[in-house]
């Protein structure tokens, strides 16, 4: 995960429980055992707060509150939230990379999965709610429209990550390949803001934001790179 | 450690009797989920406003049960309070429907600036029962209040020249604060010919089950020609002008390759990014086929004849 950070000067970039710095000190010990207990809440905390939004779809579901065409609420929300989780998986990497922050890293995969349950469950939706499992009216879809294709090239492509998303999948590729092929969680954001955009009837807004912010977390991943080659420049003319 | 430990009291375990149930609960559950998917699910807020003198009354949706008011007061396309479903009925009470004027004008002999009150005694009201569909692939059953847009035409006396006629919304940022961003080329404008225009069906409403109209559903008055997806019912009309050429359309000036002037229910021909083939009734879990015309073609299909089917849409 870090052979970029060799190169780079000894960030916040340590394994679990390594002492931060500034965790020196008389407070340090006090301080340390705070870090582990958040630590160790971080994955069941970002787990209850990730299903939330389920949570409240079925409340709603069963209390009237996805309002007069409910089966259009759902699947906007689940494409919503599927959305934002692919969004949420791009941040940890630029968050250690440019803000040193590494406790994002510990939630990356969750977010991906959580990411692939709602599209898979957004996909459900349309196929079983929305459709009712009219097969050859879902085909014309997928075959016809633009943004139901794109749509479903995103899920596609989630599939193998969520597939190759455990500790052995890594082992067994080797982490460099495995690395170059989760690089397709960018295509899929991608594709998951064009499924959006073109979607829209008139107001773009909510798919620009999308847009704006996979944007600019994609860009995000170049800084290290561009660091690096101003180093080597630089380097090179002093 | 261990991978594995017997250490779960005897209480956590399920009774036998009701694991072997565990399908029943399944599917009571997916019961549930679906019947909540289904009108009924919770009481639903009735119709409220001030009650308006209705003369008569027709069912032109074949019997079928009107959809409930708050699914027609709260699932809104009124883009000027904004473009999410229940954004007109949250911010259309900033629009002030008195006083109002609506101003005939354009191809007429006798154009005039029209107070609502006084156009509202022009006329007796009728209830019609209509079936609405929305260019969305979604419908309902709507028991509007108004009358003849045919009566209208007639009495303002159209020159030999008027051969469409345009309506345009309200312009007032201030009170439809969706008109504070370029979503749409405000104000709203639509049109119809001059024989559409006179057609029985085509009316103006200016109310709802009973009622005045609330704002969200476009009053003090709107445009409804229930044989054309819904974004032709232009909504709280402050201008109507007869003219010779055919005037532009919001939408259409918007995306020309997924709307056009005609707008007709058509179930053969797909907007571009969805099919028109079925439609989900509000209130209704399976889709339904879209009838041409919307159902109402023995009355209007005469209107088209000889006209390329697929400029229809």
């Amino acid at each position: 995960m870090n052979e970029i950070s060799t190169a780079s000067p000894p960030r916040d970039a340590g394994p679990a429980g390594s002492a931060a710095p500034g965790t020196t000190g008389a407070a340090g010990p006090r301080r340390f055992a705070v870090r582990t207990f958040a630590l160790r809440a971080l994955k069941p905390l970002a787990f209850a707060v990730s299903c939330l939004p389920l949570v409240k779809l079925a409340s709603d579901a069963f209390t009237g509150g996805l309002g007069a065409n409910p089966i259009a609420e759902g699947m906007n929300r689940l494409g919503f939230w599927t959305l934002t989780f692919l969004t949420l998986s791009l941040v940890p990497t630029p968050a250690k990379d440019l803000l040193g922050l590494s406790w994002p890293i510990r939630i990356r995969r969750m977010l991906g999965l959580f990411a692939f349950a709602y599209a898979a469950t957004h996909f459900a939706w349309y196929l079983g709610v929305d459709k009712f499992f009219d097969l050859p009216e879902i085909a014309k879809d997928i075959a016809k429209r633009k943004f139901i294709t794109v749509g479903f090239v995103a899920l596609l492509v989630l599939v193998p990550l969520a597939v190759t998303s455990t500790d052995r999948a890594v082992r067994r590729m080797g982490f460099r390949r495995w690395k170059r092929l989760h690089r397709l969680a960018y295509a899929a954001a991608l594709l998951g803001v064009v499924h959006f955009a073109w979607r829209v009837k008139a107001d773009a807004r909510k798919p620009a934001i999308f847009a704006a912010a996979v944007g600019l977390l994609l860009v995000a991943r170049l800084a290290p790179a561009a660091r690096r080659a101003i180093g080597r420049a630089l380097g090179r003319t002093t | 450690m261990p991978r594995w430990r017997d250490d779960l009291p005897e209480s956590e375990v399920t009774p036998e009797r009701l694991y072997l149930r565990r399908r029943e609960f399944l599917a009571l559950g997916a019961a549930g989920a679906v019947g909540s998917l289904l009108p009924g699910a919770r009481a639903l807020a009735g119709p409220e406003g001030e009650p308006l003198a209705v003369a008569s009354r027709s069912d032109r949706a074949d019997g079928e049960k009107p959809t409930p008011w708050e699914s027609i007061t709260t699932y809104n396309n009124f883009y000027e309070f904004g473009t999410d479903k229940d954004d007109p009925a949250r911010n259309a009470g900033s629009l002030r429907t008195r006083p109002w004027t609506v101003s005939i004008e354009g191809e007429v002999k006798k154009p005039q600036a029209v107070d609502i009150d006084a156009l509202l005694k022009w006329f007796p009201l009728e209830e019609r029962i209509y079936r609405m569909r929305c260019v969305e692939a979604w419908s309902m059953v709507i028991p509007w209040v108004g009358f003849p847009l045919g009566e209208l035409v007639r009495r303002v006396e159209p020159t030999s020249r008027a051969k469409y006629v345009a309506f345009q919304t309200l312009l007032d940022p201030k009170q439809m604060p969706g008109q504070r961003r370029a979503v749409l080329e405000w104000p709203y404008v639509e049109g119809l010919r001059m024989d559409e225009a006179v057609h029985p069906l085509a009316m103006l409403a200016v109310g709802l089950y009973g009622r005045v109209l609330p704002n969200q559903d476009g009053a003090p008055i709107r445009l409804v020609v229930p044989w054309k997806y819904g974004f032709k019912g232009v909504k709280s009309i402050v201008r109507i002008r007869f003219v010779e050429q055919e005037p532009q359309t919001t939408w259409r000036r918007m995306a020309p390759n997924e709307y056009g002037f005609y707008a007709n229910v058509n179930p053969a021909v797909d907007h571009p990014r969805w099919s028109q083939a079925k439609e989900r009734r509000i209130g209704e879990f399976l889709r339904r086929p879209t009838l041409p015309f919307n159902g109402y073609g023995a009355e209007v299909a005469h209107l088209y004849a000889g006209l390329d089917p697929r400029k229809l849409y």
